[in-house]
């Protein structure tokens, strides 16, 4: 690959993996709101 | 009060459905095409701006007031604006949120049930052997509905039936049970569809397995930027359009999706989460498999001239070959991942087309969710129906173009200027903001003020009085030659050439050429073609199809005929005809709805509900 191309490829593949990593993550990670939410899989979870 | 009582089963699920949503076969088959069509790297650039600039604001006005909507028992966008301001005209603008999903559904399910088809193709080596022309014969064949290429009669309308039927199966299990089981299996799975061909594209070897060219030079060709196409406005309004098919914004469905959240719940995250997802799946992986692969066998001017006719000729008429060029086994896994990616992001999008109307007669006239579900299959069929049976006169692009296309930006600007101005950005930024779990850099309330909302009526304007060559710079106030693809263009059906009456006597030539040949295919098909070289030496080509038994060919091989020339005569029915009445079927669609939100209004006014 030329260098113009590999660097653009790059930069914008991290960045756009970066954050779509760095969302998802925060998703999977964030304590749940206090019942009652907007999901029934959680409800008999104890808080 | 609603007596919908559905619920999300989990964030994850939430997200990966608004993922799978917005996830589509744009993600593969448009994009790559776009980019190639608008400079090639330099097209990233006005796209990721469209992207910050309109695609994230528009995601946060869409999810924020559909939870707003919810709270209020609203899910579909006629009454979730009417919630936001009480004016009657919104509930007839949400119109389109229910309108759009619905035509749209009629002809994507139609492209996933040729995913269907072609995954079983794949699998039971259809293509084997077939030279690259048969392959893409054999997509033509699958069309032409009366041809079956697998022994099933009807066999195209079989598989659309058999779409709609799971469609309509799994989106009567609900939310929790169907859509979102949907989404868990099937956005990993096209993700790892999606990898497992990116990798086998880039590491693609010249001089084996017949390539002619390094998977590189595929990439070379898409991420080169070209920063003078950043000066010309066809790329930016390209890469705007691209963010609002691959978002699937200005449809109504984030709304209702959003609509089944508590006002506790975040919607800054998700909408960032499922956001960011799309653009890893459309940048990441859509880049580095059609056109890396398709590139490495068939080189640079043959993809150009394939991405002429779009992403749907170089995904179906061409890939199964390429495959073919990686021996019987691997063929069979490449083509089945591919299609099978192509599936799932097909069905997650449609899935989500399904629950606006749904929403809107379990919530208006208490129909429970099965006959909701049934309703819907039934209306996509019949409305999808003329575009199997009429798909070579063009109905199937007319509900692409108006469904599919400006009924996006028109609901689209008409949500930006209802949030940012009417219902106002003050209680607009505190819906986005409440229970966010990231906090929004406050430049967006800047941005969804002013930037989005004129950003969208540029796009608007762009589409409605686009030039002709798009070429800008011959706008002015004396007049310029329309784009036949401009909104106004359509209106007055200026591709349609000679040809441009409903039903007529004679047939007319479209292009001026020679008669090189008159022949027959097998299933009593005639055509005749004609050739001729424009002033950079290409040859453009015209076929035309007749029948001996209805039409009298008036020319033969090596006449020359000129644009308007009579070339055959007998009762003739012209694309123009199939074209306005697939318009007309439009409007009436939207009209039925406007009339059902209004019964819906009445009633509502009738158990006095509608204290909004």
């Amino acid at each position: 690959m030329n260098t113009p191309a590999f660097v653009m490829m790059i930069t914008v593949e991290l960045v756009i993996t970066f954050l779509t990593v760095w969302f998802f993550y925060k998703v999977l990670t964030i304590k749940p709101k206090p019942e009652p939410d907007s999901f029934s899989e959680n409800d008999d979870d104890p808080r | 009060m609603t007596k919908n009582t559905e619920s999300w089963g989990s964030r994850v699920g939430l997200v990966l459905a608004m993922a799978g949503n917005a996830v589509g076969f744009g993600n593969f088959l448009r994009f790559p095409v776009q980019a190639v069509q608008n400079g090639g790297g330099a097209f990233i650039i006005p796209y990721l701006v469209s992207f910050l600039l309109m695609g994230i604001p528009l995601l946060f006005i869409e999810w924020s007031s559909g939870r707003f909507g919810g709270k209020f028992g609203h899910h579909s966008t006629p009454f979730i604006l009417q919630s936001m301001d009480k004016r009657w005209i919104w509930k007839y603008v949400g119109v389109f949120g229910i309108f759009s999903n619905i035509a749209i559904a009629a002809y994507y399910c139609y492209i996933e049930s040729w995913t269907m088809s072609y995954i079983i193709h794949s699998l039971i080596g259809s293509f084997d052997g077939l030279s690259q022309h048969a392959v893409a014969n054999f997509f033509t064949d699958y069309l032409d509905i009366s041809t079956s290429t697998t022994g099933i009669p009807y066999e195209a309308l079989v598989f659309f039936v058999l779409c709609i039927a799971l469609n309509t199966w799994i989106l009567s299990k609900g939310l929790s049970g169907g859509i979102e089981k949907v989404a868990k299996i099937g956005v990993p799975l096209l993700i790892v569809f999606g990898i497992f061909l990116a990798i086998k594209g880039v590491t693609l070897k010249a001089g084996i397995n017949g390539a002619i060219h390094d998977g590189t030079k595929g990439l070379n060709f898409l991420w080169t930027p070209d920063f003078t196409s950043l000066a010309n406005p066809k790329v930016w309004l390209a890469a705007a359009g691209q963010i609002f098919f691959t978002l699937s914004v200005g449809m109504g469905s984030i709304q209702c999706y959003a609509s089944f959240l508590k006002k506790r719940d975040d919607v800054a995250l998700n909408a960032m989460s499922a956001g960011w997802m799309n653009e890893f799946v459309e940048v990441v992986l859509g880049s580095a498999v059609i056109i890396p692969i398709a590139i490495g066998y068939l080189g640079i001017d043959k993809v150009v001239e394939l991405t002429n006719v779009g992403g749907l000729g170089l995904g179906f008429r061409t890939m199964p070959f390429l495959f073919e060029q990686w021996g019987p086994v691997l063929s069979a896994v490449a083509g089945s991942a591919f299609f099978g990616l192509l599936f799932f992001a097909g069905i997650t999008s449609s899935l989500a087309m399904g629950t606006p109307g749904m929403g809107f007669m379990m919530d208006e006239f208490k129909w429970s969710r099965k006959q909701s579900a049934l309703a819907f299959g039934l209306v996509v069929m019949i409305l999808g129906l003329p575009t199997i049976f009429f798909f070579n006169e063009g109905v199937f692009d007319e509900y692409d173009y108006w469904a599919g296309t400006v009924s996006l930006v028109v609901f689209a600007l008409l949500e930006a200027i209802l949030f940012s101005w009417v219902f106002g950005l003050d209680k607009g930024w505190k819906e986005i903001t409440a229970g966010a779990d990231i906090k929004v850099p406050l430049v967006y309330r800047f941005i969804i003020k002013y930037i989005t909302p004129v950003a969208l009526i540029l796009v608007f304007t762009g589409a409605l009085i686009r030039p002709a060559n798009d070429d800008w710079t011959r706008v002015s106030l004396r007049g310029w030659t329309l784009h036949n693809e401009s909104i106004l263009g359509q209106l007055q059906h200026k591709g349609a050439g000679p040809n441009n009456q409903w039903f007529s006597k004679s047939f007319y030539a479209e292009a001026p050429g020679i008669v090189d040949s008159v022949y027959s295919i097998p299933g009593d098909k005639f055509f005749f073609r004609t050739s001729a070289m424009d002033n950079s030496g290409k040859v453009n080509t015209r076929i035309y199809q007749y029948t001996p038994v209805k039409h009298q060919l008036v020319v033969e091989k090596g006449d020359i005929v000129t644009t308007g020339q009579v070339v055959y005569i007998g009762k003739v029915i012209n694309r123009v005809f199939f074209m306005d009445m697939a318009r007309m079927l439009l409007l009436t669609v939207f009209l039925l709805i406007s009339l059902l939100v209004f019964i819906a209004w009445r009633n509502r006014t009738k158990e006095r509900r509608n204290g909004i």
